[in-house]
């Protein structure tokens, strides 16, 4: 056990060594060497936070050609540290009749809840924090922590549009939990396990985008609406509610909103890859061969792992930077009238498939094609309805024509 | 494992008895409800515990599991129904609900 | 005094205090969010107790929906922004009697039982208590009618509030 080979174990042996050489027993030296490794993994997310927010304005600004932070460091790369300055120093105003035990505890909650989650996450076979044999459930769980955050911010502001905003937020957010429960639960069915580390090893062999791509869409769209970001961001819309149920945080309070969205953001979209794309295997077996051995290194399966969540956060922006905002009323009626019915009816299909053709040889292919039928009839059923609505709508719009002809 | 069955049981015992309190002592309807949420929860401690401490049955969590839908059911139809009487009433004040008495 | 029995106590601390504040406190909201504390002290019980699945069920149900519901529905029925005047009735002082009635007698007939004291075994079912809880809800000889009426009952649940809360246009 090097340190190449097993980095974790080998730094946590010499710090329990160092400990106990020290003059402590094996107990409380256990203990606070996982308490300095808690701590060194809260300090990885967020420095990719850090990271995350320079990624994200030169993103936006190519989307929208412009460049983006280009002065301060080379392409800008030292930005971020200039915005958490200039978030420190800002004043720190509580609201007049603000509940301010309650309104100082919800962005603490709020990033608290993002960063539970990465006590989960497979960053290589050998380093992750917990391997919980519910860690799928523990997501879940972990967004329901994210939802008491926004309506605590949103009622102790003591303002009309924070609590608009805040009811509005939550509504979405408890509303697509739902499918994205369910879209959690078709890689659960598949690899026959809820432990997260136990679903990217069933991939070795072939990813889970190929058996159910139906799947993955319906947890790009649920984790997206569940993130609160476009085009789902009607509960901060700047351009309507004034940012919503955090307007009236400033200085570091809004700085950890807006990190603890951004390191939602690429959370999910380190899940879609360790629940569709492989997480960090992704070799197929290649290093299995002896020439490639170096392949199954756990350094290496970190930055397998960390290009592909960087390329699932790199969708979840071009999302939001190229489509509209969808209104409060239509987001919900999309869900619980057609995601909802769609996600049921796609776990049941997996459930039968994933039974039926697990011991022939037709189980890949059955798995894909029954997701193509699947999504065919569903286009089908959207265009007859919209076929539907167009010629009513043509029918009633006449009358309107005539009156204005004379 | 050195936690005797006995913690467990006079934790779901206190816990039981500030729920009654709560639900015996409090004006606000919402707020009897919260008084009933503690009392399913100390029942399913208690539940739990006894899966735990017992001989092999998995009948203590599917126990818990029940409440589990029980309680989210009752909150639901409870919470209806103050809001519906908050409607027609504007009041929420148990005290205040007495249009059925002599 | 194992580290279990420290974080027993621990758990049971904050449990005791987050009950008692949520039936004694005159903000409704902050009752609300006290009961959010106690519900999370009961999951890390369950934690303890080794059933992991049980207690992150209790998170995602109890923090995740219904302490959610309540405040929403304490925001929903109140006729001014601050809340007055005291929030027990006036019978509280034999209510609190009685609770206590209750809790010394509850204490006293558990302590006579001659499994009181007892101290845990192995784990029952070995260690896959997840796939024993799974098979257990849904074979036919175990306790699926149970959870079928648990899934009729919730269905009933979601009608009959949706059917309440709309308010009908008179």
């Amino acid at each position: 056990m090097t340190f190449w080979n097993d980095p974790i174990n080998f730094i946590a042996g010499w710090l329990r060594g160092v400990f106990m050489g020290w003059g402590l027993s094996t107990g409380p030296a256990t203990v606070i060497t996982s308490l300095i490794g808690i701590i060194v993994m809260i300090l990885f997310a967020m420095l990719i936070a850090i990271a995350l927010v320079w990624v994200e304005r030169k993103v936006v600004a190519r989307f929208q050609d412009r460049l983006g932070p280009n002065r301060i460091g080379p392409f800008g790369i030292f930005q971020p540290f200039a915005d958490i300055v200039k978030l420190i120093i800002k004043e720190d105003i509580t609201p007049a009749g603000a509940d301010k035990a309650v309104f100082n505890m919800a962005p603490v909650i709020s990033l608290a809840s993002v960063i539970l989650i990465w006590a989960i996450v497979p960053l290589a076979s050998k380093i992750y924090g917990v391997d919980i044999n519910v860690g799928v459930l523990y997501l879940v769980a972990v967004g329901a922590f994210g939802t008491l955050s926004v309506i605590m911010a949103g009622w102790a502001s003591n303002n009309k549009y924070a609590l608009i905003g805040a009811f509005r937020m939550v509504a979405t957010m408890i509303s697509y939990e739902i499918p994205m429960v369910v879209a959690l639960l078709i890689p659960t069915i598949i690899a026959g396990t809820m432990s997260v580390k136990g679903i990217t090893e069933a991939q070795g062999n072939l990813w889970f985008v190929i058996l159910s791509p139906l799947g993955l869409l319906l947890f790009m769209i649920s984790a997206i609406a569940e993130l609160g970001r476009s085009p789902f961001d009607l509960n901060e819309a700047e351009s309507e509610i004034v940012a919503g149920f955090h307007i009236e945080y400033t200085g570091m309070k809004f700085g950890l909103f807006y990190a603890g969205e951004l390191l939602h953001a690429f959370t999910f979209g380190g899940f879609m890859a360790v629940l569709f794309f492989g997480g960090y295997g992704g070799f197929f077996g290649l290093e299995k061969f002896p020439a490639f051995a170096w392949l199954s290194n756990p350094f290496i399966e970190l930055v397998v792992f960390l290009v592909k969540a960087l390329i699932g956060y790199w969708i979840i922006m071009w999302v939001k930077y190229s489509m509209p905002r969808i209104r409060i009323d239509h987001m919900l009626t999309f869900n619980w009238k057609f995601l909802t019915p769609l996600a049921f009816v796609l776990l049941m299909m997996t459930a039968l498939f994933d039974k039926l053709l697990a011991p022939t040889q037709f189980y890949v292919l059955g798995m894909f094609l029954s997701n193509l039928v699947l999504a065919w009839i569903v286009l089908e059923i959207l265009r007859k309805y919209s076929k539907r609505e167009r010629a009513e709508h043509e029918k009633n719009a006449e009358p309107v024509v005539q009156a204005a002809h004379h | 494992m050195s936690i005797p069955l006995s913690w467990y049981m006079i934790l779901s015992a206190a816990l039981f008895s500030i729920g009654l309190f709560g639900v015996l002592a409090r004006k606000n309807a919402v707020a009897i409800l919260l008084g009933i949420e503690l009392m399913l929860n100390a029942v399913n401690i208690n539940l739990v515990a006894f899966w735990r401490y017992g001989t092999g049955s998995i009948a203590g969590q599917v126990f818990a599991i029940i409440v589990f839908a029980v309680a989210a059911a009752e909150v639901a139809v409870g919470l209806a129904l103050i809001i519906s009487v908050y409607r027609r009433r504007s009041t929420v004040i148990a005290d205040d609900l007495d249009l059925l008495k002599w | 005094m194992t580290p279990d029995q420290i974080i027993f106590l621990l758990c049971a601390a904050l449990i005791v205090s987050s009950a008692l504040m949520v039936v004694i406190t005159r903000n409704l909201v902050h009752a609300a969010l006290w009961l959010v504390a106690a519900l999370f002290g009961v999951a890390v019980l369950y934690g303890l107790l080794q059933a992991g699945f049980l207690a992150l069920v209790q998170v995602v149900v109890y923090i995740g929906a219904i302490a959610i519901l309540f405040i929403f529905a304490v925001m929903l029925t109140r006729r001014e922004l601050r809340d007055k005047g005291p929030q027990v009735n006036q019978n509280w002082l034999i209510s609190a009697l009685l609770a206590l009635l209750t809790f010394a007698g509850l204490a006293y007939i558990l302590s006579s039982w001659d499994g009181f004291s007892r101290t845990a075994g192995v784990l029952p079912g070995g260690t896959e208590t997840l796939m024993v809880l799974g098979k257990a809800l849904v074979s036919p000889d175990a306790y699926v009618l149970p959870f079928e009426v648990a899934s009729i009952l919730l269905l009933a649940a979601l009608v009959g509030a949706v059917f309440i809360a709309t308010s009908s246009k008179e």
